[in-house]
């Protein structure tokens, strides 16, 4: 993972944390485009249950996922406060609905611990690490995972 | 100047092929026998060659065809790659490129190492091949002017200059559009030195003088360094309405009937007349100036045309933004109007004009990269004319739709191609005069080129009204060289496409203006590489067609804004036949859940649209809704239900490709006024998907993610 690889080298990493189905999650910055309110997106047809639809960013056309119902936790319900995370991967522009953005995280590379074995290699893979924060814990998002996915169940 | 801009193209496309030919050369070295390379190593130098003919540049076409008659030797495996062939084509390459150069800037260039080179090029053709050869050797000396070494083209002498010998004739029709041959002389002197000489001949008696009438002709001497082409630009305006005749002089120069496809002494006469009054002036009137300046001056003029090539990841940025632009200054709009302000304010009349500016930025956007066929169209009635005057036939170029537009990239990427269509439809399709009239045809072919948009596709045609094609003699051909089984049982559209495989060729002579069979397999790779097919239909007597169907990529479509199942989606209006709001007693059903409509007697099945993008779990069996007739290349007529129709208007496709994958039944997306997006469907795929079940969907779904994957 490109994105692994960068965690690793740098000593001070900012993280975006953001709440999807109950969870805490977080994504590097730099992956990060924008970040929008919710307006509802254009459905597309046969597409699984976390492929929410289309939505027009500044004339291009890019693909919704709900990252909980992405990640197994169930669809994200309607709410006012719903945002969507504009990222990037490689060439491919993806929006994430997710429940709440919190905070910017900034942290030492050392802060950050790999996934401990777990069970379902699914999840492994979609998360890349994960940083204590007082006391929770926030899961570092696999965008390429998210993708992978994706691309792989439509 | 339209020449000088088809020539700058040339040399644009040139450097694309060398870098093709390098690149080619590169692979070659590696891997000496995929012939994959071998045949794109010689089409770059056959392109280059076809084109260089087309300009008449003797030289380049002299030197690339050695090159590429040995390249051939390759490509038939009659001579094998090694290290010293690789080298001694890199440094013809470098030689092609030097040539091409020289022949952009008009420089000189030392002939010693292309002698050398074409002497060793010659070398590998071995006394085998020089039976063979020989007579395609000959022919160059026939109609391709001096060998290889005679190098001594008008352009390429040192001084450069040469004499024109200009026979101008004015006709009527000449003074009566208000043009004055004095002002041509004048054009004329400038280029050179200028010897003019008054015909007064056909002076009438003073009693029978028409005032209007044309008498005078003129013997005009112009020495030059300027091409011929510049002279005929002189007499552009007067085309048609004079007699005109441009010789060189044969001891300066060359005959101009050195390249065959060279531009002939116009026989279509270019103009030139001259009002009477005018005449007594001109009378042998020597107009010089200094043909230095003249020439630096012109010089400038044949510099390319300012184009600026930029990356089309700029543009579609741009395309984007200026498309949300627009869809933001919609939302104001309606703000505003929210806000109820009284009439007197201003701003209104602010807005309009922002709208109207928005507009125009948008408009001017998308001209940039949906651009129509026609300046392609145009070129390609020179390769017309010129592929007519190099086999002797007479033919016309017809165009349809050439107002159609397609992106950009398509444009670039299909003139090589069409070129050779074209070309191949004159030089293959069409029969000689003599066996036209025998078959009772117009002695004139016609080639019809047409675009247009269907079914969500650019359609482009290529049609000739010639003999057809010749199925037995392809047939044999393609036994002869190996390519079927000579046991083969082919059915006729099989046989047709033996046409596109590699190395096949009809002509029973190589000649410097097609007959190497590179052509239809280059035209299949690069449609191909355009994401689009081409196919042929031909009829014995009647002549043949060649269809290029390429998909949309950011073309703008006309299409229905429909509504379905509560979502909005466009349609393309082109694959529509009509729209019907059904009553109860035209719908049928048969066996459970079938349908058909009645139309005008026959009947037709409905495919519920809802129901086939898995919108709506059941066809909403109500007489409501709109149906929309559609004929589809597989499934014929078949009727779509929409729920209903709100609009007509042209769109610009997204593809959903790029950041998602294909879905079946959808083509692409767009982007409506209010910012939404509404896809784009597909009626083809739509009506397979209606027809097929739950569980085949599903299956058809893992095939589309293998091919996406």
């Amino acid at each position: 993972m490109a994105e692994a690889a960068e965690v690793r080298n740098d000593s001070q990493f900012e993280f975006i944390t953001f709440s999807a189905g109950g969870q805490s999650f977080c994504l590097e910055i730099t992956q990060i485009r924008e970040i929008r309110r919710w307006t509802p997106v254009t459905a597309l047809p046969h597409t699984p249950k976390d492929v929410l639809g289309v939505m027009n960013l500044r004339g291009a056309v890019i693909p919704i996922f709900d990252l909980a119902a992405r990640f197994g936790l169930g669809a994200t319900p309607a709410n006012e406060r719903n945002v969507v995370i504009v990222a990037a991967v490689g060439g491919t522009t993806i929006g994430l609905l997710v429940e709440s953005v919190s905070e910017i995280l900034s942290v030492e590379k050392s802060a950050i611990q790999e996934t401990p074995d777990i069970k379902s290699d699914a999840t492994k893979h979609s998360i890349l690490g994960m940083i204590s924060v007082d006391e929770s814990m926030v899961r570092v998002v696999n965008l390429d995972a998210v993708l992978d996915a994706g691309k792989g169940a439509s | 100047m339209s020449g000088n801009s088809i020539r700058d193209t040339f040399f644009e496309e040139c450097e694309e092929l060398l870098e093709a030919l390098v690149e080619g050369l590169a692979l070659m070295e590696e891997s000496p026998d995929d012939t994959e390379v071998v045949n794109a190593v010689f089409r770059s130098v056959h392109s280059i060659k076809g084109g260089a003919g087309a300009f008449a540049l003797t030289r380049l076409v002299n030197f690339a065809h050695t090159f590429e008659t040995v390249m051939d030797k390759v490509r038939d495996r009659e001579l094998s790659v090694d290290e010293k062939l690789i080298g001694l084509f890199h440094r013809s390459g470098d030689m092609l490129n030097d040539l091409v150069a020289s022949a952009r800037d008009e420089t000189d260039l030392d002939e010693s190492a292309e002698t050398t080179l074409i002497k060793e090029l010659e070398d590998y053709l071995g006394p085998e091949a020089v039976e063979e050869e020989f007579s395609f050797e000959a022919m160059t000396l026939d109609i391709g002017g001096p060998p290889p070494l005679g190098l001594d083209l008008p352009e390429d002498l040192a001084d450069g200059e040469r004499l024109f010998r200009i026979t101008f004739r004015p006709r009527k029709s000449l003074y009566e559009n208000g043009h004055e041959p004095l002002l041509i002389f004048d054009a004329l002197a400038e280029l050179g030195q200028l010897k003019s000489t008054v015909d007064l001949s056909d002076l009438p008696e003073f009693d029978a003088f028409d005032p209007s009438d044309s008498v005078l002709s003129w013997a005009l001497e112009l020495t030059t360094a300027e091409p011929e082409t510049t002279l005929h630009e002189v007499f552009e305006f007067v085309e048609g309405l004079c007699d005109l005749e441009i010789a060189v002089d044969a001891d300066a120069a060359p005959s101009v009937l050195a390249a065959p496809n060279a531009l002939p002494p116009l026989q279509d006469p270019e103009p030139t007349a001259k009002k009477p009054e005018a005449a007594a002036s001109s009378k042998a009137a020597e107009v010089g100036k200094p043909a230095s300046s003249a020439a630096a001056q012109s010089k400038e003029s044949r510099g390319p045309k300012p184009t600026l090539r930029v990356d089309l990841d700029r543009v579609d940025r741009l395309i984007n933004t200026v498309g949300e632009l627009i869809i933001n200054q919609a939302m104001i709009s309606q703000r505003i109007e929210e806000l109820d302000l009284p009439t007197v304010a201003h701003l209104t009349n602010e807005l309009e004009a922002y709208k109207l500016l928005a507009r125009d930025i948008q408009e001017g956007v998308m001209a940039i990269r949906a651009q129509p066929v026609k300046p392609l169209f145009q070129r390609m009635s020179r390769i017309v004319r010129e592929a007519s005057d190099a086999t002797g036939k007479k033919s016309k170029l017809v165009t349809v739709g050439d107002s159609t537009e397609v992106d950009k990239t398509v444009i670039e990427r299909l003139a090589d191609p069409l070129t050779h269509m074209v070309r191949n439809a004159v030089d293959h399709g069409l029969e000689s005069p003599a066996d036209r009239a025998a078959a009772g045809k117009d002695a004139t072919g016609t080639i019809r080129l047409s675009a247009s948009h269907r079914s969500g596709s650019v359609f482009i045609e290529i049609a000739d009204d010639g003999a057809g094609l010749n199925r037995e003699r392809i047939l044999a051909k393609a036994v002869e060289k190996g390519l079927v089984a000579a046991d083969a049982e082919l059915s006729e559209p099989e046989i047709d496409n033996l046409l596109f495989l590699p190395g096949f060729s009809t002509a029973g002579q190589v000649s410097n203006l097609s007959g190497r069979g590179v052509g239809m397999d280059v035209v299949k790779n690069a449609v191909q590489a355009l994401g689009g097919r081409v196919s042929i239909s031909s009829t014995p007597g009647k002549g043949t067609t060649f269809t290029i169907v390429l998909p949309l990529t950011l073309a703008v479509m006309d299409g229905f804004v429909i509504a379905v199942a509560d979502q909005t989606m466009v349609i393309p209006i082109a694959s529509i036949l009509e729209t019907i709001r059904p009553s109860a007693r035209d719908i049928h059903i048969i066996g459970t859940d079938s349908e058909v409509v009645s139309v005008r007697g026959s009947y037709v099945p409905i495919v519920d649209v809802a129901q086939s993008l898995g919108l709506a779990d059941k066809p909403e069996r109500a007489q409501t809704g709109i149906l929309l007739l559609v004929s589809t290349e597989t499934n014929g007529l078949t009727a779509l239900r929409v729920s209903s129709i709100h609009d007509q208007r042209q769109v610009v496709i997204k593809s959903l490709e790029s950041n998602y994958t294909a879905i079946p039944g959808v083509s692409a997306a767009t982007i409506l006024g209010d910012g939404k997006i509404a896809l784009i469907l597909d009626p083809e795929e739509l009506i397979r998907l209606g027809h097929i079940t739950g569980t085949d969907l599903m299956a058809q779904q893992s095939r589309m993610e293998l091919r996406h994957g």
